[in-house]
């Protein structure tokens, strides 16, 4: 397999990966405008929790989900019992999640140590599969495939379902949601614990392929905020587009100008912010 | 003796104080500890021109003190002499404060905060990463400190005095921004920016140039830090440095002149003692944002003040409303600018 093609393949298996991040920041930051700087810190936690599991012997999948779930707990309590109180004050929002956001990474640098983890790749994910004369890891395949389909979910949901225009009418107007007998309050502790439980599952998806290790969570929560102010506030398919793109980005730039990747992964942040600052799909708020 | 001599007295006091520190605190490492608060006291008191001044908060500072340290760190490890390297250190950072701020303006509220937050690790990502520029992880040496006027800063106590007379320079000079009419049209740009705009206020203006008075005082800040340390590395641009300014502005009451001046004095003395005992001091950082948050919003000075009130009162047996933080009035009268909550436009 050629060089770009496995550099597209990795792309596009990293955009995944970035979207199961961003999907759940566009969720709480782009919807409900709630500035969660604790997000790259639901990741890390996700994944330590997964591979904890994982080197318990427990299966790859249950894993994950079983990550997932717990962090969704965590991110409720947090919102339901101290975001809430904290309703449209952004500066005191900010500062509590940066307060988690320290806690959780002393506390995973404690628990888990300096040292990277990286789990070995499931038995049933490895090997490669041969497509068009091609060859592709299943792994990575599979990783895309969870990320297209929690977009598909997510899309269903936010867009087509009941529950979706609930709580789409929470964000527009709360007050007239409740009044017609939506609860408002216990549907955005959801909607945020969804987030929470995607960035983990996200986390432990990740963690054969990035591996886990302190400070991945300050490193993912700027990737997490390039790709909702890229795609726009708000928008799943902006996320998406977003992620594939820094995906790409992340990858070419890595093999071409390794010294500088990390900063050109902020370059369209920048260009999108002085042309189209509402983002790529982002509706203009009058 | 009538109120005006009274404070007059009263700054003449503390500055015969601060300026004999050395002599009746003796010590070299006291002496220290008290240069690394005034030189982080010029951060939080440039960052608190924007959280407390222009309601815009920054999470990007520590990006702003390090352009100016490294480059100047840079210029110097390369042979140019101090003072090409201090000013050059400035004008670049003064150029990356535009770039800054011309970007972080496309929002207000929370869109600043996030594109500063981002631009911060951007500056991170440049000095960690691009190694053959930055030395990366292994940072860049600063072997001299400078001889202004043909003194030796080299001693604990010189040092302190030089910092000492940088230090007044800025409190001075915020002091008379906060009470220029563009403090208060900057103010005003923060209570109530759409009536500036009607009353034909440039507000972006207004808000660019209050970013870039508080972007010189981070690089002097910066500068500083170099000679004080005689070493930058990339943990100084990470996002726990902006984490800190912030929360020194916080902690002693942003808005406020000697607000952000307590606030250092309490995180590097606490970040001080906690690094003796335990290594954890994110831990701690992150629960005293937390703590502050719950219990004094307004700023442990204020809010230490209130809450003893309260105590007071219900000790009394009288009813006492002030336990809610957001209807507290800031430390002199106003209410706390960042609490309020954000409007919908």
């Amino acid at each position: 397999m050629s060089l770009w093609l496995t550099l597209a393949v990795n792309s596009v298996a990293l955009g995944s990966l970035l979207f199961l991040l961003s999907s759940g920041f566009s969720l709480i930051f782009g919807l409900m405008r709630i500035p969660n700087l604790m997000h790259g810190s639901f990741f890390m936690l996700g994944a330590y929790f997964g591979v904890t599991l994982l080197s318990k012997g427990v299966n790859f999948w249950i894993s994950a989900l079983m990550s997932a779930a717990a962090m969704a707990a965590i991110g409720g309590l947090i919102e339901r019992f101290l975001l809430r109180r904290l309703e449209g004050q952004v500066l005191p929002q900010v500062l509590l999640t940066l307060g988690f956001a320290f806690i959780i990474g002393d506390l995973c640098l404690m628990l888990w140590t300096g040292d990277p983890w990286q789990p070995a790749t499931p038995d049933h994910l490895r090997g490669v599969v041969q497509m068009a004369g091609l060859y592709f890891p299943v792994y990575r395949l599979v990783i895309v495939i969870v990320a297209l389909v929690v977009a598909v979910a997510l899309w269903l949901l936010v867009d087509w379902t009941r529950l979706g225009a609930m709580i789409r009418a929470g964000v527009d107007d709360a007050p007239i949601a409740r009044v017609v007998g939506i609860k408002v309050s216990q549907l955005f502790t959801g909607v945020f614990a969804l987030g929470a439980a995607l960035a983990a599952f996200g986390g432990v998806m990740g963690a054969p392929y990035l591996s886990v290790y302190p400070g991945l969570d300050f490193e993912m929560l700027p990737l997490a905020l390039i790709v909702v102010i890229l795609g726009g506030t708000g928008s799943l398919l902006g996320a998406l587009v977003g992620s594939f793109l820094i995906g790409f980005l992340y990858n070419f730039g890595q093999a071409m100008l390794p010294d500088l990747a990390y900063v050109i992964l902020f370059l369209p942040m920048l260009l999108i912010l002085v042309l189209r600052p509402q983002g790529l799909f982002g509706r203009v708020v009058s | 003796m009538s109120l005006l001599t009274q404070q007059r007295a009263g700054l003449a006091i503390a500055l015969v104080l601060l300026v004999t520190l050395p002599v009746w605190i003796g010590n070299t490492y006291y002496i220290n500890i008290a240069s690394q608060i005034l030189l982080w006291a010029i951060l939080a008191l440039s960052l608190n021109v924007l959280v407390g001044w222009a309601g815009l908060t920054s999470l990007g500072h520590a990006g702003l003190f390090a352009m100016a340290g490294y480059t100047a760190a840079m210029l110097l490890d390369r042979g140019y002499g101090h003072f090409t390297a201090d000013v050059l250190a400035i004008v670049v950072t003064l150029a990356t404060t535009a770039v800054f701020a011309v970007l972080g303006l496309r929002a207000t509220g929370i869109g600043f905060l996030m594109i500063t937050l981002a631009i911060g690790q951007i500056l991170w990502g440049i000095a960690y990463r691009w190694v053959s520029l930055t030395n990366g992880d292994n940072g860049i040496n600063v072997s001299t400190r400078p001889a202004p006027f043909g003194l030796a800063l080299t001693s604990a106590p010189a040092f302190y005095l030089a910092a000492l007379a940088v230090f007044l320079i800025a409190l001075a000079t915020m002091a008379k921004f906060a009470r220029s009419p563009f403090g208060a049209s900057l103010r005003g740009t923060r209570d109530q920016s759409r009536r500036m705009t009607a009353l034909g206020y440039n507000v972006w203006l207004i808000r660019f140039l209050a970013i870039l008075f508080s972007g010189f005082w981070s690089g002097v800040a910066g500068l500083l830090f170099i000679y004080y340390n005689q070493f930058i590395g990339p943990q100084v641009v990470a996002l726990t440095t902006s984490a800190e300014a912030l929360l020194m502005v916080i902690s002693g009451g942003s808005g406020t002149l000697l607000g952000p001046v307590v606030g250092a004095a309490i995180v590097v003395v606490m970040k001080n003692v906690v690094s003796a005992y335990i290594e954890r001091w994110n831990l701690v950082l992150g629960v005293i944002f937390i703590l502050i948050i719950s219990f004094m919003p307004e700023g442990l000075v204020p809010g230490s003040v209130r809450l003893w009130r309260a105590g007071v009162r219900r000790l009394r047996g009288t009813q006492s409303s002030s336990l809610d933080p957001t209807s507290a009035p800031g430390p002199d009268g106003r209410r706390i600018p960042w609490l309020r909550p954000e409007r919908t436009p």
